[in-house]
């Protein structure tokens, strides 16, 4: 990810700290790969809103190197796909103001606090009577957190109508299933109490496309056990619970490629139950999600073949193939995603025969068996046929 | 006991002059005699509060140490991405075990441990009114730790968080091996300990204060006792009784948490957090409570605001059981619930906000003297009050949807948990050292511990809020490289390890030899209230006299109060029949009622708590004939225990305890602790059943096919049947008690003996209603909670049962009389709440289904 200098809150951060000679764009470790940042498309990057966090960490450092390095750090977090302040959706920016908010007023509570406990400690004996003490209680612990609670929780409680407002968009429902996310784009689920998620709607997995400006309504199931679907950029997380459809609705505001999380311990594999996020136009969204329903694009294939009879398809479905297995990821355009084994390792041929090769290896705990006794030819080929399948 | 035959005969203590030097020397002669550990391997059979408090901490803290080694086991983990130095299991394991233990054996029991110690010196008793009660929830703790804690080192313990969400913990097939079973069944077994320290410590406090501490005169930490003790009787039984459902479908697949079959995963995490979130203030009250005693002396100042801390308190109590859905935002509920439990997560600030300026106000008008425990205090102060402001923070709805699991949450519960309890423990450590051990500890040390305490746990926490914030989830053993989680993540665990330093500093002064130093001054920060009036070197025997108090701060207040103790001038100072005795008096007015006699020194306590664990072990690993063979000999340990130690009858009736006061020995009925007991262990036993019958009515809300139309239920008759048999136990035993005190022993032994054959009936009549109509527990969630109600209710009868038999074989045995009648007194108690059980049982299994 390259950061320009144009933009404000570096050059804020770099007008602060003042480092001479540093000057020129930012290289930003190796983060093309499986954790690339958010892909700003047709450079509509909205700057007005999350730039709170970098400009507020610029200010609170004095200029010195290893601390601008920190500081750069920890601004790369900041604005990182996975990051609450990545301000890539109405919620997630709506939450980002209210933290600066109460973190501000947070902050003058504690050195109030403080600096009273230090007061009290240093002042003169008998310089305050019983009186004023008892009105300090009154007033410090009983008056003046009833107003300021009041008054923030109105103000909580008046965001939760608009996050949980009407969709526009579309409906998408998502499965969270050990340890992975299925997903089916214009799907017919209602949320409440129900036995299961329908299988029903064109089937995908582990990453999921939103477009940018609608409110696309999930609706969120679990076939096994509790996990919590989680785009930290984009909206707060929603628990996925066997025996009922959950309903999130997100509204993203900017185009990107974000990171998603499992939040909720699922079992032995959960650190890496992870997915990524496409926002895209309302077109690019359209066309994707009917090239999602197209069968698998190369059928003539050796690696298909080796597929087939290493027993691949009693897990996976391949549609237009005899692979229709339900247990793990429809891999019918598996190529097309960013990642591979739930958001772990970026797609590509050599990652695709390692997970083939050393799944339990690559991630412990994970339900597909190894398949590293068949011959490193068959893995290369099974891995260059799902490397075709865009 | 035979000492008793030997004992010279002395004269009544009110005829005694204690200002002869000599005749104090035999009474201290006797006194130390009397409440002397047992020499030699027989120490471990003491029982006084003393020693079992000293065991009970000490062994709190060896549970913290073990699971900090956990915690930094984690950090190492996670100091570098995609590290290896634990496996993903071991890893789960890890912070799983860290997450309990810290919880459930450190957290809550040293509140137990502490007040053991400090309650009765607090109150100037001699003992706790159950010293053998004490000894017993001591032995279930330590087994039941050593249990759960062991389990790692065989691979085998659990892994799926402290708060074990099913379905993941409750199906074989996602969790396999032991590790849910040793958690669920470690924990029950240490849960029926809290909830004997809980009944202990509220009768300590309403019935054994010295003779004129009024309620409101009581030391705050006798409140905050008495508050924190009544919120784990009302907090861990639905504790207990989710651990009954979820037992039962690990084990025997009755399927309450699984949507297949009629169940619900959310019913588990309601009775959890309803248990939960009080816990966070069980935790937090006491350590508080110890603030409330050290800023006064180091203020050298009364607390300003008494009333208002009290009430504080007691607000907090109350509101803590009101929100424990904000653990729940997540999970999709409706927005009107959740803006209500919002709102009560922010109201329990106020009250918390009330103590601590009634400590800043007390500070502020006192003339503050500097020392270690009050730099803990700040410490304490400052840590908490940050955590206090992000716990503000997430009880608003939006704002946890987004740091909800994740790290920010870590950094909260730290900050409110080490805020909160560590640091005012350790400044309670440093304060109340020269009681326990005559001696001081190190102010030097003590000053590079807080420094390093101080430092290294900002280090380690403050950036995991930032780690959460961009995006970094709890529980996860790995993270990727790029998001900028390196750089917070190796703070934390550099911060880790400068904390851990500061805790090994405090380790080493506690335990290192100090043969030569000079032993503490008596009273040594000059406090004013009543635990201070132990002498240096310290004796066992509690106090020397039993003082009449009339003041908050006595020994502040009161002229020549300590001299007069140490003279005995006061109650009760001697031991004329060699027996251990305390006074008990009125709940209100604490005026003086009766002086107990407790037992002394037994293994009885250890052996029953052994039988007691190792029925859970069997049960955890399948052993079900070595469960019940176990649990029969616990019940009979117990029963042996019951017959020769309590309710004995005294050789006179009444006792001259000095100052012309004459007590009586034996007193039954509510004015006796064991009628106290008795109520309320029945109380919190009414809340798990309240918990099982909250399953029965929450499923009936949830599923609109509850009970399902195709199920039969158990029918109208046979319910009814045993509702009648309940009815005729309860009115048998009640009026069997009233012939007895009438003196018509014959008729009243028949009738308890007629209680017990209809009990038996009852039991009977009430399981065979399901199974004539054939519910089967396995297939539906419907039968399963039928069939559960009934098991429990029936087990209750059963218990009646025993109970009758019990004071049936007594009256025979001469040891219950129609003069001396606590046992009858008390299963006749017991039956008011047993009868209650089947009332309600038999209402929501025979009548919900009409219902349709």
């Amino acid at each position: 990810m390259r950061i320009a200098l144009a933009d404000p809150p570096m050059t804020a951060i770099l007008a602060l700290t003042r480092v001479p000679g540093f000057t020129g764009p930012i290289e930003e470790g190796q983060s093309s790969g499986m954790a690339g940042g958010p892909i700003r498309q047709g450079g509509q990057h909205r700057v007005s809103r999350g730039t709170s966090c970098s400009v507020r960490l610029g200010r609170s450092f004095k200029a010195s190197p290893p601390l601008l390095l920190a500081t750069l750090v920890l601004i790369s977090g900041c604005r990182g796909p996975q990051s609450t302040f990545a301000d890539a959706g109405l919620e997630a920016s709506s939450v980002a103001a209210l933290f600066w908010w109460m973190l501000g007023g947070a902050v003058l509570i504690w050195f109030f606090v403080i600096g009273l406990s230090v007061y009290a400690t240093k002042a003169h004996p008998g310089a305050h009577s019983d009186k004023t003490g008892l009105r300090l209680i009154i007033w410090g612990g009983c008056v003046f957190p009833t107003v300021v609670l009041t008054i923030l929780l109105v103000f909580g409680l008046q965001m939760m109508p608009d996050f949980r407002a009407p969709a526009n968009g579309p409906r998408i429902a998502i499965s969270g299933e050990r340890f992975w996310w299925r997903v089916f784009y214009d799907s017919p689920a209602e949320p409440g109490v129900a036995r299961s998620l329908p299988h029903e709607g064109i089937e995908s997995a582990n990453e999921i496309w939103l477009p940018v400006g609608r409110r696309t309504e999930l609706l969120l199931g679990s076939p096994d056990v509790i996990h919590s679907f989680w785009v930290p950029a984009i909206a707060g997380k929603t628990d996925t619970i066997p025996g009922r459809i959950n309903r999130l609705v997100v509204e993203p505001t900017r185009e990107g490629l974000y990171n998603g999380v499992c939040a909720e311990f699922c079992g032995t594999a959960h650190a890496q139950m992870a997915f990524r996020v496409r926002v895209v136009s309302q077109e690019d969204y359209e066309t994707y999600v009917a090239a999602q329903g197209q069968p698998a694009a190369v059928l003539d294939h050796p690696g298909l073949d080796a597929f087939l009879a290493n027993g691949c398809g009693a897990c996976h479905t391949v549609r237009g193939t005899e692979a229709d297995g339900r247990v793990g990821p429809d891999l019918t355009h598996v190529a097309s995603r960013e990642t591979i084994g739930a958001g772990i390792l970026a797609m590509n041929e050599a990652n695709l025969a390692r997970f083939i090769s050393s799944t339990e290896h690559v991630k412990p705990g994970v339900q597909m068996p190894s398949f590293g006794v068949l011959p490193d030819e068959e893995i290369a080929a099974i891995a260059a046929w799902l490397g075709s399948l865009q | 006991m035979s000492q008793a035959a030997n004992a010279p005969d002395v004269p009544p203590a009110s005829t005694r002059d204690q200002e002869d030097p000599k005749v104090r020397e035999e009474q201290e002669e006797r006194l130390r005699k009397v409440w002397a550990s047992p020499p030699g391997w027989r120490y471990w059979s003491d029982t006084n509060n003393t020693t079992v408090g000293v065991w009970y901490t000490a062994t709190s803290f060896a549970f913290m140490l073990f699971a900090g080694v956990l915690a930094l086991m984690v950090r190492t983990q996670l100091s570098v991405p995609e590290n290896d130095f634990l496996t993903a299991d071991l890893y789960n394991q890890a912070y799983t075990l860290h997450g309990t233990v810290m919880m459930f054996l450190f957290a809550v029991p040293i509140f137990e441990a502490v007040s053991i110690i400090l309650l009765p010196q607090l109150l100037g008793a001699r003992d706790l009114p159950f010293p053998r009660l004490s000894a017993f929830g001591f032995w279930c703790f330590l087994i039941g730790g050593i249990f759960v804690c062991g389990s790692i080192f065989f691979g085998q313990a659990p892994t799926s968080g402290w708060f074990m969400y099913p379905p993941l913990t409750t199906q074989e097939r996602f969790t396999p091996g032991y590790g849910a079973d040793i958690w669920l069944l470690g924990l029950s077994f240490i849960e029926v300990a809290s909830i004997a320290a809980a009944v202990e410590l509220i009768v300590g406090v309403l019935k054994c204060r010295p003779p004129g501490m009024r309620l409101n005169l009581m030391p705050l930490y006798a409140w905050y006792i008495l508050v924190v003790a009544t919120m784990i009787l009302f907090a861990f039984p639905p504790l207990i009784a989710g651990d009954i459902l979820f037992e039962l479908e690990r084990l025997f697949n009755w399927p309450f948490f699984d949507p297949e079959r009629g169940g619900d995963p959310l019913l588990w995490q309601h009775l959890f957090w309803i248990f939960g979130h009080p816990e966070v203030y069980i935790i937090f009250l006491p350590s508080i409570a110890l603030l409330a005693m050290i800023i006064p002396t180091f203020a050298q100042r009364p607390i300003l605001g008494y009333s208002w801390i009290v009430l504080a308190a007691v607000g907090t109590g109350f509101i803590s059981f009101g929100l424990w859905v904000h653990h729940m935002y997540t999970t999709g509920l409706p927005t009107i619930s959740l803006g209500f439990f919002s709102a009560a997560s922010e109201a329990v600030a106020i009250p918390t906000g009330v103590q601590i300026f009634v400590f800043l106000a007390t500070c502020l008008t006192g003339r503050i003297i500097y020392s270690v425990p009050m730099l803990f205090i700040s410490g304490a102060l400052a840590i908490f009050v940050l955590g206090g402001l992000t716990g503000v923070m997430v009880a608003i709805v939006p704002f946890d949807w987004q740091v909800h699991d994740t790290y920010f949450i870590v950094a909260h519960l730290h900050y409110v948990i080490i805020g909160g309890v560590l640091f005012p423990l350790v400044a309670g450590l440093y304060y109340y050292w020269p009681i326990l051990s005559d001696r001081r500890l190190s102010d030097r040390l003590g000053k590079i511990a807080f420094w390093l305490m101080i430092v290294g746990f900002n280090v380690g926490f403050f950036p995991m809020h930032y780690s959460g914030m961009i995006g970094m989830p709890r529980r996860i053993w790995t993270y990727p490289a790029n998001l900028g989680l390196e750089l917070p993540n190796l703070i934390s665990t550099v911060g880790a390890f400068i904390f851990a330093a500061g805790i090994l500093i405090i380790v080493f002064d506690v335990l290192r030899p100090r043969g030569k130093e000079p032993l503490a001054k008596r009273n040594i920060w000059n406090a004013g209230t009543l635990e201070w009036v132990a002498d240096v070197p310290g004796e066992d025997w509690g106090i020397r006299s039993v003082p009449i108090v009339s003041s908050r701060y006595p020994i502040w207040d009161q002229p020549n109060f300590i001299d007069d103790i140490d003279k005995g001038r006061f109650y009760m100072p001697d031991a004329e029949e060699m027996k251990r005795e305390t006074m008990v008096t009125s709940v209100l007015d604490a005026q003086p009622l009766q002086c107990l006699r407790g037992p002394g020194p037994s293994f009885v306590p250890m052996c029953a708590a052994f039988f007691l664990g190792a029925s859970f072990i069997a049960a955890t690993f399948h052993y079900w004939t070595a469960m019940f063979a176990a649990l029969l000999f616990c019940v009979v340990t117990i029963i042996h225990w019951l017959w020769n130690a309590t309710s004995v009858i005294p050789e006179k009736e009444e006792k001259d305890v000095g100052r012309g006061l004459s007590l009586p020995i034996y007193i039954a009925g509510p004015h006796s602790v064991s009628w106290w007991a008795m109520f309320i262990t029945m109380l919190g036993d009414a809340t798990a059943f309240v918990g099982l019958v909250f399953g029965y009515i929450y499923f009936f809300t949830i599923h609109t096919d509850f009970p399902p139309p195709d199920a039969d239920g158990p029918g109208l008759l046979w319910p009814l049947v045993s509702l009648a048999f309940f009815a005729a136990s309860w009115l048998l035993t009640l009026v069997s008690h009233r012939l007895l005190r009438r003196g018509r022993v014959s008729a009243a032994r028949l009738l308890m003996a007629a209680g017990a054959a209809t009990s038996v009936a009852a039991a009977a009549a009430l399981l065979w209603g399901p199974w004539v109509t054939d519910l089967q527990p396995t297939v539906h969630v419907y039968p399963a909670t039928v069939w559960l109600l009934a098991i429990w209710t029936a087990i209750h009868a059963l218990v009646g049962t025993v109970m009758l038999g019990y004071c049936l074989a007594r009256s025979l045995a001469g040891k219950l009389t129609p003069k001396y009648d606590i046992d009858l007194a008390n299963v006749a108690l017991y039956w008011h709440f047993a009868a209650g059980t089947g009332l309600v049982t038999v209402a929501v299994i025979a009548l919900f289904p009409l219902a349709n």
